[in-house]
């Protein structure tokens, strides 16, 4: 199983790395968006997808039955921050598109006064 | 068990939840930013008494033991960089009012600000790797806010790669955090640091310690990471551009001091080696840039990079004196750069321009600014007795008697650089034939000035009276270069 997540988890950096390789604007965010998501599945899979009962103190389970607990804590708050950032970065960019009239990063190279 | 240590952390938090009531009262933003600012500051310099006084303070929330719970840990190194910041904060506050402009004022500056706080006071407190993460992006937040906070074109441009680059630099955060967790197991750097040494495969965690550089390279902008920081710190007001000067590159150099001295020993010679060399190539690349351009912003911009490179080699030889030079140096590089910006703000103003070629003359109309702005170029440059002295003697020293004195001869080098860089400004701005100024009002030119001078007398105190501050570096040093003190203080709770 952690085989199988490790190749989807490097697929998807190998698409936001091609997404963000792109010069519009939107598909670089969609690319820093799988690009989260990819770090929070490594997240997650790092931490040992075995164990079948939940993390808590039952008659007949013992701790070796028990899913990690500490990824799933970490990767929620992972999520609420990348959902918190990605969403800031498209406000910013839809105020810079109104203010600079384009989202090609070609155009948004370099400063604006080349000193 | 004693709370004080969250203090710097909540009082910000608290406060600038309090001033977003009522962005448009602004004599009250003012005020209440003022005040918080400063009773972070009085919290955290009891924080620094007590720590001197009673040994490596350590709150585990939630009492969950040590490896458990998240612990925040604050030594000597950690509180003396939270009294620094608090410091910082309050004089760019007060060097805010005459400078921001209304318009910022009433768009929730203050509480950016202090959230930006918040974030730094808690990276530097926190001891679990992961709880690094979660406050790196509380400062995070705050900048993107800052930087892009007023939406001029030029900001708007900028702010887009800075975003992304954190972006980027966070996920790669996540991803590192996660590959330790799969090798050893615990998040807790005290844990960590007990368990590391008995991992025999130290290939992986090799890796891992180079992944973590990368990750906190970005933030701190060494060599090959720092391409960003020159373009997207010019964008944002001079207030601003100070307080990030002054302040975030600090965080990553606080990370990769506190992870190298702390876990990622287990590879000296490749590690810190690779640290050292980086470091020295971060000061070339710093010294290109800082003699390159004609702009008084990005000459200081530049000089950032220089004292990111220094600090970090100091680190690096892992020797009593280079890490308390890089201690001293650290300290030292966060007040003087925040005082270099806001003179260079205040010159800027004067002349309506940043750029070099059209400026001179100042010192007859200017005197004191004159002055102010000479002794702290000194300090910048390290012209004994002034502050940056003891920080570099003490790295230079501590190269020497390492592994990489090659490193000590180059900073040695580029000291004369950074001198001529920061002396640059003084020669174009202040001598030279007198070029037309923009009118200032006197109340508005003492207002940006006081801080200032206030901010340069602090930095030449700590130069001149280094004597006294030695006993507080010396006990910080003594807990990076034996981890075992700060195991110890973490599991005793």
């Amino acid at each position: 199983m952690e085989i199988i997540m490790s190749v989807v988890i490097g697929f998807m950096f190998m698409a936001a790395v091609y997404l963000m390789l792109s010069k519009s604007l939107i598909r670089i965010i969609i690319g820093t968006g799988l690009l989260s998501h990819g770090a929070h599945l490594l997240l997650l899979t790092m931490g040992g997808l075995g164990g079948e009962a939940p993390p808590v103190v039952a008659y007949g389970v013992s701790v070796s039955d028990y899913a990690d607990p500490l990824p799933q804590a970490l990767i929620l708050t992972a999520i609420v921050i990348s959902f918190a950032v990605t969403s800031f970065f498209l406000v910013v960019a839809y105020r810079a598109y109104q203010e600079l009239g384009t989202d090609n990063m070609e155009l948004l190279k370099g400063t604006e006064d080349h000193e | 068990m004693s709370n004080l240590l969250l203090f710097p952390i909540i009082i910000p938090l608290i406060m600038a939840t309090i001033l977003m009531l009522f962005p448009n009262k602004i004599k009250m933003q003012r005020l209440v930013a003022l005040l918080s600012a400063l009773v972070t500051l009085i919290a955290s310099l009891f924080l620094l008494f007590k720590v001197y006084n009673d040994g490596i303070q350590v709150v585990t929330l939630g009492s969950w033991p040590a490896p458990f719970g998240i612990s925040m840990v604050s030594d000597l190194f950690s509180a003396l960089l939270v009294v620094t910041t608090s410091l910082i904060v309050l004089f760019v506050v007060l060097y805010s009012f005459p400078t921001i402009g209304i318009k910022r004022e009433q768009s929730f500056y203050y509480p950016a600000v202090l959230f930006l706080l918040t974030g730094v006071n808690g990276a530097f407190t926190t001891g679990d790797i992961f709880n690094l993460f979660v406050f790196v992006e509380v400062l995070l937040m705050a900048s993107y806010t800052l930087i892009v906070h007023g939406g001029e074109r030029q900001q708007l441009r900028e702010s887009i790669k800075y975003l992304l680059v954190n972006i980027i630099s966070s996920a790669l955060f996540v991803a590192a955090v996660a590959l330790l967790y799969s090798v050893t197991g615990t998040l807790n750097m005290a844990d960590l640091a007990v368990k590391i040494p008995q991992i025999e495969n130290t290939g992986i965690l090799t890796v891992i310690a180079v992944l973590f550089l990368v990750v906190f390279g970005f933030k701190a902008a060494i060599f090959p990471l720092y391409f960003w920081l020159p373009a997207s710190y010019h964008a944002p007001p001079m207030p601003i551009l100070a307080l990030f000067g002054a302040l975030l590159t600090k965080v990553g150099v606080y990370a990769i001091m506190r992870t190298y001295t702390l876990f990622f020993t287990m590879n000296v010679g490749f590690t810190h080696e690779l640290l050292a060399i980086i470091a020295i190539l971060t000061i070339l690349a710093g010294c290109v840039g800082a003699l390159a351009y004609f702009d008084v912003k990005k000459i200081i911009i530049y000089n950032i990079i220089i004292a990111v490179g220094v600090i970090l080699f100091g680190v690096s030889q892992l020797n009593e004196a280079g890490v308390q030079g890089s201690i001293l140096y650290l300290i030292h590089d966060m007040m003087i750069k925040a005082a270099l910006f806001f003179l260079v703000g205040i010159v800027a103003v004067i002349f309506g321009t940043s750029n070099l070629r059209k400026m001179g003359g100042l010192m007859k109309t200017y005197p004191v600014l004159g002055w102010t702005y000479l002794v702290a170029a000194f300090g910048l440059a390290g012209i004994p007795p002034l502050s940056g002295f003891p920080g570099k003697l003490l790295i230079v020293q501590g190269g020497f008697e390492g592994p990489q004195f090659w490193g000590s001869i180059v900073i040695l080098a580029t000291s004369l650089i950074v001198l001529l860089s920061a002396v640059r400004i003084f020669i174009y701005a202040f001598w030279g034939e007198p070029v037309e100024t923009e009118p200032l009002k006197k109340s508005a030119y003492h207002a940006m000035l006081i801080p200032s001078m206030l901010l340069v007398a602090i930095t030449v105190f700590f130069g001149v009276g280094a004597e006294l501050f030695m006993p507080l570096v010396s006990g910080a040093a003594e807990v990076l270069l034996n981890p075992s003190l700060y195991i110890e203080a973490v599991f005793k709770e």
